[in-house]
């Protein structure tokens, strides 16, 4: 117990109540509640889009959607998924803890702060709302290729606009990070001494600003091309529909490391507690996950290997996304040795930790296959592609989310979640989600396109297969929600470290935090001792 | 507060990165266009004056077999095709081909063509002193024109090369686009 946090707690009062309180927080723990229960909502929605997918998928034919409708399924699943379940529960995440970690009152720039979650609301209200707009919503895929996306009807616009609000948003929460870890930690927590949470989150946070703007960007293009008569990727007035593909995927491949990155602080963070050891390899940790990020960088083209390259471009790209398995093995590595010879026990977040290491690397092992241009040409555009992407975010980052969530839960709320509902929820998802993604790996093989509401016969049997292990593991979901509403609500009085080998210096505040924590930072002899 | 001015500083600091990586998405168009030129990525052919290809040598050693191909950007009511399919050349040597393109339609329309040469990695080795292509061009109603083309193949193209494949796409052209998509309001509810 930290006597520097206690004092603060008799001011523990909010200036206004009920909803006008949330408008106007600037606390950091507010603000995180509020992109983690986003996260949440945007979680089942975009899942509900998914059980739709499975549905139509469950046998060959048309049964359920019209195929206008399934495309734009596939499109807003993926849409609200990435932008608004993953990203915004990683910022939620960010302003929980990175204060309480690094010992700073809160986040720097706590008004901006309030301005980057309440964009969000917005931007998903303008882009939910084109399921109802004549034409229907965006259909052309997440990754918006013209000339079919200027195709979309009067969705379009909103869709850009959309994107350009959760753009601002991201970067502006991205500055906030670097702002705060940068200028507010507490005196003697230097950089090497940071949870790799944090670290994991400022290279996150530079990825952001360095990739989001060159999206605006390529998104802008696309408006001005359809209202305004440019002609950037319109090759009728000189431009270049591949250009866009290029511009994109500058954007989208450091972006799949934004959604990644944070998962590896918090499999960090999970894995030495539960198995009782200190991390193995911090500092490799550190420089694995900052040459993961510059790698992103100049590994675009490999998402576009059919497009028609010249052959030392197709090498260069294969070569560099090959090379990123060098520091994700590294990360593998300290996870497994970090494990190895400790005394484990297996709690729920440890458990989703544990899964996500094993899964994730199986999505990764995919990724490698995909990262080889010859092969890639053969599995471009497939169900394989689904899969591995499907493994790398759904046992990656939403894994390493739930193991997060269940880890911080008690800390947040100051109540223990109920251990068993965790388990079974564990349970439960870890399987129905290899039931659902394993069998996309054969159907890819075997030819099965992505992005289609129909299939060949031949495809009926693992479709089946899969849609039963999507159902099963959406429904397994509301068991989320069950554990975390009845965790909010009360349950056992979880102590000040939570876990018996908790380290950092957010299991020294009391569970849970008061409202304003760390006004007068901790005492070195605090940080030293709270980290390993 | 010196927090508070060092925050200012990198929050100023970084906000700039953000304008300047906005700034390069913008520049990653000239800088692809600039890439595709000088490597021929995506077929793009140059343009060469008539002293400049005069004043190349010739080769009279190599024939090189080059093939026109022609389309019609769904929606363009035009009939499009080469009068010579394919035609041997040495290189270096300047040869004149004609396209002939109908307006089938019961309206002007103007068009761009678009050309495309493969293999792309050779395209920078292909030049045209005249090509329909540079301009924009109008056809009334049921019009009937004959377009020239004249190009050159730079005798250093690599020596596995002997077929060339040169393809034009006629769009409308981009201001018609705009005119001809549908608006918002015409959206068919469905």
């Amino acid at each position: 117990m930290s006597d520097a946090a206690i004092h603060d707690e008799h001011h523990d009062h909010h200036p206004y109540g009920g909803m006008t309180r949330w408008l106007t927080t600037t606390n950091h723990k507010d603000i995180g509640t509020m992109y983690l229960v986003f996260a949440l909502i945007m979680f089942f929605i975009g899942g509900a889009m998914a059980m739709v997918i499975r549905l139509e998928l469950f046998q060959p034919g048309l049964q359920f959607v019209d195929p206008v409708f399934f495309n734009s399924m596939t499109t807003m699943h993926a849409l609200v998924m990435i932008f608004g379940a993953v990203m915004p529960a990683w910022t939620g995440f960010a302003n929980w803890l990175i204060p309480m970690m690094i010992g700073a009152p809160d986040m720097a720039l706590p008004r901006l702060n309030n301005w980057s979650f309440w964009i969000l609301p917005f931007a998903f209200t303008l882009l939910l709302s084109t399921l109802f707009m004549p034409g229907g919503g965006p259909a052309g895929g997440w990754t918006m290729y013209p000339p079919l996306v200027l195709q979309t009807g009067a969705a379009f616009p909103f869709l850009i606009f959309s994107i350009h609000f959760m753009g601002a948003s991201s970067i502006a929460g991205a500055i906030n990070i670097i702002a705060t870890v940068f200028n507010l930690r507490a005196p003697g927590m230097t950089l090497m001494k940071l949870p790799l949470f944090v670290w994991t989150w400022i290279i996150t946070a530079f990825l952001l600003i360095a990739s989001m703007p060159v999206l605006a960007g390529a998104v802008t293009m696309l408006l001005t091309d359809k209202f305004f008569g440019t002609a950037f990727f319109s090759a009728a007035g000189g431009g270049d529909p591949v250009m866009f593909q290029h511009i994109f995927w500058f954007f989208g491949h450091p972006e799949v490391y934004i959604l990644i990155l944070p998962a590896f602080g918090i499999a960090s963070a999970i894995i030495p507690t539960f198995a009782r050891k200190p991390l193995f390899g911090y500092a490799s940790m550190v420089y694995a996950a900052a040459s993961i990020a510059f790698l992103s960088f100049i590994v675009w083209a490999h998402h576009m290997f059919t497009v028609g390259m010249p052959l030392a471009g197709e090498l260069f790209f294969m070569y560099a996304t090959v090379l990123i398995a060098v520091p994700t093995g590294v990360k593998v590595f300290n996870w497994v040795a970090t494990m190895w010879q400790s005394s484990m026990t297996f709690e729920t977040p440890m458990l989703f930790a544990i899964a996500f290491v094993v899964l994730f690397t199986i999505g990764g092992f995919s990724g490698l296959m995909l990262g080889v241009t010859p092969i890639d040409f053969q599995y471009q555009d497939t169900y394989f592609v689904v899969a591995h992407f499907h493994y790398v975010l759904v046992t990656g980052a939403i894994f390493s989310i739930m193991a997060g969530t269940y880890f911080w839960l008690p800390k947040w709320t100051g109540h223990m979640y109920d251990e068993g509902l965790g388990k079974l929820h564990f349970w439960l998802s870890t399987i129905s989600v290899n039931v659902l993604f394993f069998p996309q790996h054969f159907l890819g093989l075997a030819g099965m396109p992505r992005r289609i509401p129909d299939y060949a016969v031949q495809f009926a049997d693992w479709n089946m297969v899969s849609s039963i292990g999507g159902f099963v593991f959406g429904g397994s979901q509301i068991l989320f929600l069950v554990v975390i509403v009845k965790c909010v609500r009360g349950g056992q009085k979880a102590t000040d470290r939570v876990w018996e080998g908790a380290h950092g210096l957010e299991w020294t505040l009391p569970s849970p935090p008061p409202y304003h924590s760390f006004s007068t930072p901790p005492a070195p002899a605090t940080i030293e001792g709270g980290m390993r | 507060m010196d927090t508070g001015v060092s925050t200012r500083k990198l929050v100023t600091k970084l906000s700039l990165l953000v304008l300047v990586m906005f700034g390069f998405g913008y520049a990653l168009v000239p800088l692809y266009n600039t890439l595709c030129t000088v490597t021929g990525l995506n077929g793009k052919t140059g343009r060469l004056s008539e002293a400049t290809a005069a004043a190349m040598p010739k080769d009279d050693t190599r024939l090189i077999t080059v093939e026109f191909v022609t389309n019609v950007n769904s929606g363009m009511p035009w009939r499009f095709k080469p009068l010579v399919t394919r035609i041997a050349v040495h290189p270096g040597v300047e040869t004149a081909v004609d396209f002939e393109v109908m307006n089938t339609s019961s309206d002007a329309i103007t068009g761009q063509a678009v050309p495309s040469l493969a293999p792309n990695e050779v395209a920078r080795y292909f030049s045209k002193t005249e090509c329909f292509c540079f301009t924009q061009q109008t056809l009334a109603a049921g019009e009937t024109r004959r377009m020239p083309v004249r190009f050159i193949v730079n005798p250093k193209i690599p020596a596995h090369v002997d077929v060339l494949t040169l393809s034009y796409t006629f769009f409308r052209a981009a201001a018609q686009v705009t005119a001809a998509t549908p608006t918002v309001k015409s959206v068919p509810n469905s």
